[in-house]
């Protein structure tokens, strides 16, 4: 039983530097594993590559293989397709645009893309699974978030099919071709259907590369395209590395190209499109920032920049990853943060309980971990979840630093995982001004109970998307894209539908 | 025993913390995600049992009822052996003395109401009255009722000294604050409410009568846990929380200890800090256990209804 002779005495300040002792998160109960059963699902041991409707074989013969984060089981193998490859599926997208798709009607294009939707909708919990086995993402995320939002794409795009003149009134539009589109591992499905839906509701037919370490639901969804009976050459998928993207971007007969990734590699593939004619969208990193005024909903503020920052194991671009907090309640946030942080469960991705999953690859986990030890060198304050890890497979506690500077590395360089910075400010320019100081401007989170201050800030924020009062929020209907180097072009929405339409009126 | 105490240093009670009431509604959707399995249910269903205040409170009760409420409070289901006991009994003023002998030294708590419940609409001294009537009858526990009226038209401190006077009345009683947070509108005056009652002294802050809806939402209790947290963070007192009304199902219950666990930790999961103001639930979680131990379901007619 608490005594409550002391209160009056008791410092502010000590019992909030106690607090840790003072919650038990741990403690007395809690709760039995819970993992998603995978009987449902069957795993090829060889995938091939999706050329012209048919699944075909590599033409060097070489396959790599793909593992599960989480325990580094080998899930399967996937065919490493090369130029050649790559050079059958454009002839193939090519020939599909020429003598199918463009001649189809678009009530007809419509009614594919629904189809495609439904079949993914009825196969919701085997790709939900499988992409928890491959991505380590959390059951939790792949059947809440990245699948049903995959399907919305879908369904949502298809209305659009036949109704290109009223997205884009008095304009005559036109299909720019075959669309070449490569995509990063942090939501494998989920790119998928942002890429491949707009694509094919404009009239384009398509080249996808999903990414070498999550391979495995594009390839069911290549499964699921083809038993929609779509007709073959429209989309075409081809598994392999970077230098089979390389191959798409620099494929001559390439109308369009369409990348997610990185900020390097995307600027390896604008010198090498310059100059070609092809259009070009680019969605790559970013180093979002999450501001909490004093007068916010605190209790909420904090879960939206928990959510903001460790969803997906902070494996998505326009993550919160540069929290400022207003100095007057700094340290009840920073406290509030500790709390929370640990109270998330990281483990068995596949277990409905888990908070946070696998770091998606040995590659990714090392560049996480260096920049662990460049904040510490820093001098940053450091605070890890007392959390428990499993031994085996790819894991990392749910990080903060505090008392981080704007000139710190660690505020400045895009991490991709579990680690916050924490920064505080005193004024509302100050802030603004700081959370533009970025070669990035994808995305930022505003907190705060004023309204006026909310329309103040959206205006100044050089960002893509600026959230108020919560963060990660997404839909079919919203274009999402970055300022600077997190990219151009919009995806999402009527603006999505645009990037794959040239205009000729 | 009584655990806090009115406080003489109070904040300004127009400037308690906003509620964010989308954001709370997506926490505690993440609460209702979590999946409560096999020992942890067990273990869990029992937690529920041993927190709930099984309640009577209508016109019609007699010392009979009560009686047969006491009776069922302590032999909840003898042919499952290690059930533990509800918390406590909850009645009106004028049942206490039946209820405190009908419980013997059972250790099950007599809770009483008061303070003109459910209304609250009675002069001042009624309202002490009422209280001294039922802790001189022995009841354990205090559950008042608070003045919606004049905390609506903002008279904060009329709310305070109102809820410190009855804190008097109580002696070592536990006072139970009952906000009717049916009746406040918005999580941001539950939010304040909860300020107001917990610097004026209250043991537990209580969601609602029962008698109004909605009552006991996850996301007005999940509002009130984060006052009780923030409380302790600036004055080291413990306070308990009892939502109450509308919780009739395991699965709820189970949740709101979810969201007792992750917001405030163990030291809340115990009878002593947070309890179910409940008539139907301990039935339900009853059957839940028998599911549980034998592998079906049984009927509703194979548990008592008292």
């Amino acid at each position: 039983m608490a005594k409550n002779k002391k209160s009056e005495t008791v410092d502010k300040k000590t019992v909030i530097e106690q607090s840790n002792e003072l919650f038990d998160f741990n403690g007395v109960w809690d709760y039995a594993p819970s993992p998603e059963g995978t009987s449902h699902v069957k795993l090829k041991e060889r995938y091939d590559l999706y050329i012209d409707g048919k699944f075909v074989a590599p033409s060097s013969g070489k396959y790599f293989k793909t593992v599960n984060p989480a325990t580094d089981e080998e899930l399967a193998e996937v065919a490493y397709g090369n130029e050649q490859d790559v050079d059958k599926a454009v002839k193939a997208a090519r020939v599909a645009y020429e003598t199918v798709w463009s001649k189809l009607s678009a009530k007809e294009r419509g009614k594919y893309i629904f189809r495609i939707a439904r079949l993914m909708q009825e196969k919701a919990r085997e790709l939900a699974v499988v992409e928890t086995l491959d991505a380590g993402k959390t059951i939790r995320e792949s059947r809440d978030v990245d699948v049903p939002l995959a399907c919305n794409h879908f369904f949502y795009y298809a209305g659009w099919a036949d109704k290109l003149e009223y997205a884009f009134p008095n304009r005559k539009t036109q299909a720019l071709g075959v669309a070449g589109q490569i995509i990063p591992w942090n939501f494998p499905l989920l790119m998928a259907a942002w890429k491949i839906a707009p694509a094919l509701a404009a009239g384009n037919t398509v080249v996808l590369k999903p990414a070498e370490t999550t391979p495995l639901t594009a390839m069911l969804l290549a499964e699921i395209i083809h038993e929609s009976g779509l007709p073959a050459g429209v989309v075409n998928i081809v598994t392999g590395y970077g230098d089979t993207g390389a191959a798409i971007v620099n494929h001559p007969d390439v109308n369009k190209v369409a990348f997610t990734g990185s900020t390097n590699v995307g600027k390896i593939i604008q010198k090498a499109v310059a100059g070609t004619g092809k259009k070009l969208t680019l969605e790559l990193g970013g180093k979002s920032a999450n501001i909490i005024f004093e007068d916010a909903p605190i209790d909420q503020a904090v879960e939206g920049v928990v959510n903001g920052i460790f969803f997906n194991q902070g494996h998505v671009c326009c993550a919160g990853s540069r929290l400022f907090v207003q100095e007057s309640v700094a340290d009840m946030v920073i406290q509030k943060l500790k709390d929370r942080l640990d109270t998330l469960y990281v483990g068995n991705p596949l277990d409905k309980n888990t908070d946070i999953g696998a770091i998606n690859s040995k590659a990714q986990m090392e560049t996480i971990l260096k920049y662990i030890e460049i904040g510490k060198n820093e001098g940053a304050d450091i605070y890890e979840s007392k959390c428990s890890i499993p031994k085996k497979g790819n894991f990392i506690r749910p990080t903060l630093f505090t008392d981080v500077a704007q000139s710190s590395r660690i505020a400045q360089e895009e991490i991709f995982g579990p680690v916050l910075s924490v920064q505080t400010f005193r004024t509302i320019d100050e802030v603004i001004q700081k959370a533009n100081n970025t070669p990035f401007g994808l995305a930022a989170g505003v907190w705060t109970d004023k309204g006026s201050r909310i329309f103040n800030l959206t205006t100044k924020l050089r960002a893509g998307v600026v959230w108020a009062n919560t963060y990660n929020k997404f839909d079919p209907t919203s274009p999402f894209g970055g300022y600077k180097e997190s990219g151009f072009g919009r995806e999402g929405g009527m603006h999505g539908l645009g990037a794959y339409l040239k205009f000729e009126r | 025993m009584s655990t806090n105490k009115i406080h003489k240093k109070v904040p300004d009670f127009r400037l308690s913390p906003t509620v964010d009431k989308v954001g709370v509604e997506e926490r505690v959707a993440r609460f209702q995600t979590r999946s409560i399995k096999n020992e942890s249910k067990m273990q869990g269903l029992k937690m529920v049992l041993n927190m709930i205040d099984l309640t009577t409170l209508e016109g019609k009760d007699t010392p009979g009822k009560v009686r047969q409420l006491c009776y069922k409070a302590q032999h909840l289901h003898d042919v499952q052996p290690d059930l533990p006991t509800v918390a406590a009994i909850c009645v009106y003023p004028s049942m206490v003395a039946e209820a405190k002998k009908a419980l013997g030294n059972s250790g099950i708590k007599v809770a009483s109401v008061s303070t003109a419940f459910p209304s609250g609409q009675a002069p001042h001294e009624i309202k002490i009255m009422d209280t001294r009537f039922a802790v001189e009858n022995g009841a354990d526990e205090i559950d008042m009722v608070i003045s919606r009226g004049k905390f609506l038209a903002g008279e904060y401190n009329f709310v305070f000294d109102e809820i410190a006077a009855i804190k008097e009345a109580c002696g070592s009683a536990r006072l139970k604050v009952i906000l009717e947070t049916g009746e406040l509108a918005s999580l941001d005056q539950v939010r304040r409410a909860s300020d107001i009652a917990m610097y004026a002294g209250a043991d537990f802050i209580k969601t609602s009568t029962g008698k109004i809806q909605p009552a006991a939402t996850m996301q007005v209790t999940y509002t009130m846990l984060c006052a009780i947290k923030d409380f302790y963070l600036k004055t080291g007192v413990k306070v308990g929380m009892k939502p109450a009304g509308g919780i009739s199902n395991s699965k709820l219950a189970l949740h709101n200890l979810v969201m007792v666990k992750e917001t405030l930790g163990a030291g809340w999961l115990n009878n002593e800090w947070f309890r179910f103001g409940a008539s139907s639930l301990a039935n339900d979680v009853l059957m839940q256990i028998m599911k549980q131990t034998t592998g079906h379901y049984q009927s509703a007619d194979y548990f008592s209804i008292d």
